[in-house]
């Protein structure tokens, strides 16, 4: 009897080494198949799909003589995905000031209401909670936490370009919104 | 637990008594241990043997076929506008989206392969004998479903290829006699191919058909567990003498080894050789050549011996009564007798019938190739696609709120008023295209509506609620009013 006992165990040690084994390689091919799986899966977050590109303002002899910020609608490209989005966006030119041109965002830092510009007080007052910036989008008064936000612009073959972004609210820094 | 302990217990118990306990207690609570051994313990007798591990790789290839459909539907869109875009978009955009789909698209032409080697194998075993009839018939059942999973899966890509495939593998089922056309034009939710036959391929492809499938491998293994293991071709199928073996580990062992094997071929072919994806259908081309996926060449080849009036027999007659023979083999063939050497006619039957499948199936490529009209334009098409390959992925342009709103504004003075209405700041409390903001009211809808010299009228002496709401009158020329209230008009 004891003999057949040994048998038994040496039969069934090799039994759960092979179980051991199996469940091991298992989980080893299982998750060397499951990198590609998850990879495809996360392609949204690790690609930049949302990337803005740069979008056409206007010729610059348009704004070589403005004494105002003028506002201009711009059409935004974007990517959703497998679709290519177009949607439309106000932004402000400011005059000219030393050759340069500069472009602001109307979204108020404060909590994102569009800031007209106030021709009779020659300021941008936002409608929401009044906070008030000057000609050039500097903080003047109000709730806001920071000047109003400048946008990336360039001029190329006496194009404007800019590059439409949005921001981070209720903070002291400019911080992009990714 | 009076019994005496099972010796998968005992193993872990000698181990280490807290794996022990820990079995024990999920064993108590879920019957794991009666489950392991009724799924591993399964008496082979004669033992394990490599001609035994298709049904197992089937089983894998299943699995496999599961995951990557789900996870490519992730970024498929299943119409006729989108469906060809979101492929594209998988292939040459997605992180490992070619390889992804490699491996769903190679998977399907291993399941046919695998499916038709676990036919031959139960056949040559006459492993079909002995009270399986319902087993076999199952089996065939499975088959059936797998042909159909390879036909709507193939539509799915909505290219060239795929569109006039479709189109051929539809128009077939016309020939079948009185519900024919019926049928058609129920596969196609229509006269014409088109995106509702998108949408019903794709329902088939991925809710009906994997749902039939998953019942049909439960009651597939369900009944070969209820028949037993048959053994190799000398044993008695229903009382069976050999010693037996238990499934696990030999078994087990070599099922895996296979099913290893499988993953490492389909891996190397969909990173070696990615599957390929046509332009987009153009139902408008009256030149393309359509050919069948590999395993429906044969199928292909045999229909063009049939003309005319005699098609139906080619598409229908022939191929029913094939399917019911086939269907009903265990009822035909009651013998208990299972070695292939006792069993010429039978075996004689199976040969001839696998030498015509290979014999129509060179056929038609070699005719393909021997017809310069078609081999011109065979290679045109395969120049094509492999251009559509190497263009970078052209994102589809949607029909954006921008568009949207230009429609309303075809009107020049809704047009005019639209710059009056943002040059005036109007947007910035009534949000852009008048859909409001947390400052001002929509004006879009009701507001919209009502007549316009209440609108100017409004817009000039604002009441006192407006007032309130920090509403000024708004004031420019009537000209510009004009335009103003033109636009508000147009929100809707």
């Amino acid at each position: 009897m004891p003999g057949e006992n040994v048998a038994e165990d040496d039969s069934l040690t090799r039994r759960s080494f092979l179980g051991v084994l199996l469940g091991f390689g298992t989980v080893v091919v299982g998750a060397a198949l499951s990198v590609p799986l998850i990879r495809f899966a996360l392609h949204p977050l690790l690609t930049t799909t949302t990337e803005i590109g740069w979008s056409d303002v206007g010729k610059i002899d348009e704004f070589a003589s403005l004494s105002a910020p003028m506002k201009k609608l711009i059409t935004v490209e974007q990517r959703d995905g497998w679709r290519k989005i177009v949607s439309e966006k106000a932004i402000y030119v400011l005059p000219m000031k030393d050759g340069a041109l500069r472009v602001l965002s109307p979204i108020c830092p404060h909590l994102g209401c569009s800031i007209p510009w106030i021709e009779a007080k020659q300021q941008f007052i936002c409608p929401c909670h009044t906070a008030v910036f000057a000609l050039d989008g500097a903080r003047i008064s109000g709730p806001a936490p920071r000047a109003m936000d400048d946008l990336e612009s360039k001029i190329d073959n006496g194009m404007l370009k800019v590059r439409y972004q949005y921001f981070r609210q209720l903070i002291s820094k400019k911080e992009v919104l990714a | 637990m009076a019994d005496a302990p099972k010796p998968d217990e005992k193993i872990i118990g000698s181990r280490a008594s807290r794996w022990s306990r820990l079995y024990r207690w999920l064993d108590s609570r879920t019957g794991i241990g009666s489950l392991l051994h009724e799924a591993l313990d399964e008496p082979i007798p004669g033992g394990a043997r490599w001609a035994y591990v298709f049904g197992s790789v089937l089983l894998f290839l299943f699995i496999s076929q599961t995951v990557t459909g789900i996870f490519l539907s992730l970024y498929y869109a299943p119409t006729a506008d989108h469906a060809h875009t979101t492929v594209a978009y998988i292939i040459k955009e997605v992180t490992g989206g070619s390889f992804l789909r490699s491996l769903h698209a190679y998977g399907s032409s291993a399941v046919v392969i695998v499916v038709l080697l676990h036919l031959s194998q139960t056949f040559l075993y006459g492993a079909y004998k002995g009270r399986r009839e319902i087993l076999w018939i199952s089996g065939c059942a499975l088959l059936g479903l797998m042909l159909a999973m390879a036909f709507t899966g193939y539509l799915l890509p909505w290219d060239q290829k795929a569109f006039f495939a479709t189109t051929v593998g539809t128009n077939m089922a016309s020939e079948i006699p009185w519900v024919g056309s019926l049928l058609k034009r129920f596969m196609r939710g229509g006269n014409e191919m088109g995106t509702l036959t998108l949408s019903r391929f794709f329902v088939a492809h991925v809710f009906l058909l994997p749902a039939a499938i998953l019942g049909l491998v439960a009651a597939h293994v369900y009944l070969f567990r209820k028949a037993g293991a048959a053994g190799p071709p000398s044993e008695d199928p229903v009382n069976p003498r050999l010693p037996t073996q238990r499934f696990y580990p030999r078994q087990v062992v070599m099922d895996t080894i296979v099913a290893l094997v499988m993953i490492l071929v389909l891996g190397a072919l969909a990173h070696f050789a990615p599957t390929e994806l046509g332009p987009k259908a153009n139902p408008a081309d009256t030149q393309y050549v359509p050919r069948p996926e590999w395993y429906y060449l044969p199928f292909f080849q045999w229909l063009k011996y049939f003309k005319g009036p005699w098609a139906v027999v080619g598409i229908v007659i022939v191929p029913t009564i094939t399917a019911a023979l086939v269907i009903a083999l265990p009822f035909i063939d009651r013998r208990l007798e299972r070695r292939p050497w006792h069993r010429p006619v039978a075996v004689g039957i199976f040969l001839a019938i696998w030498f015509t499948l290979v014999t129509f199936g060179l056929l038609s490529k070699r005719e393909d190739r021997l017809d310069p009209a078609i081999a011109k334009q065979v290679a045109k098409q395969r120049q094509e696609t492999e251009q559509f390959m190497h263009e970078p992925f052209e994102p589809e342009a949607a029909i954006s709120t921008l568009a949207a709103a230009n429609v309303a504004l075809a009107d020049p003075l809704a047009s005019a008023g639209k710059k009056v209405y943002e040059g005036e700041s109007c947007d910035a409390y009534h949000g852009k295209n008048g859909t409001g903001t947390n400052a001002g009211p929509k004006l879009a809808g009701a507001t919209a509506q009502k007549p316009a010299e209440e609108l100017s009228n409004l817009l000039r002496h604002p009441t006192a609620k407006m007032i309130e709401g920090e509403m000024k009158p708004v004031d420019v020329s009537d000209e510009d009013l004009k335009a103003l209230v033109a636009y508000i008009k147009s929100l809707k």
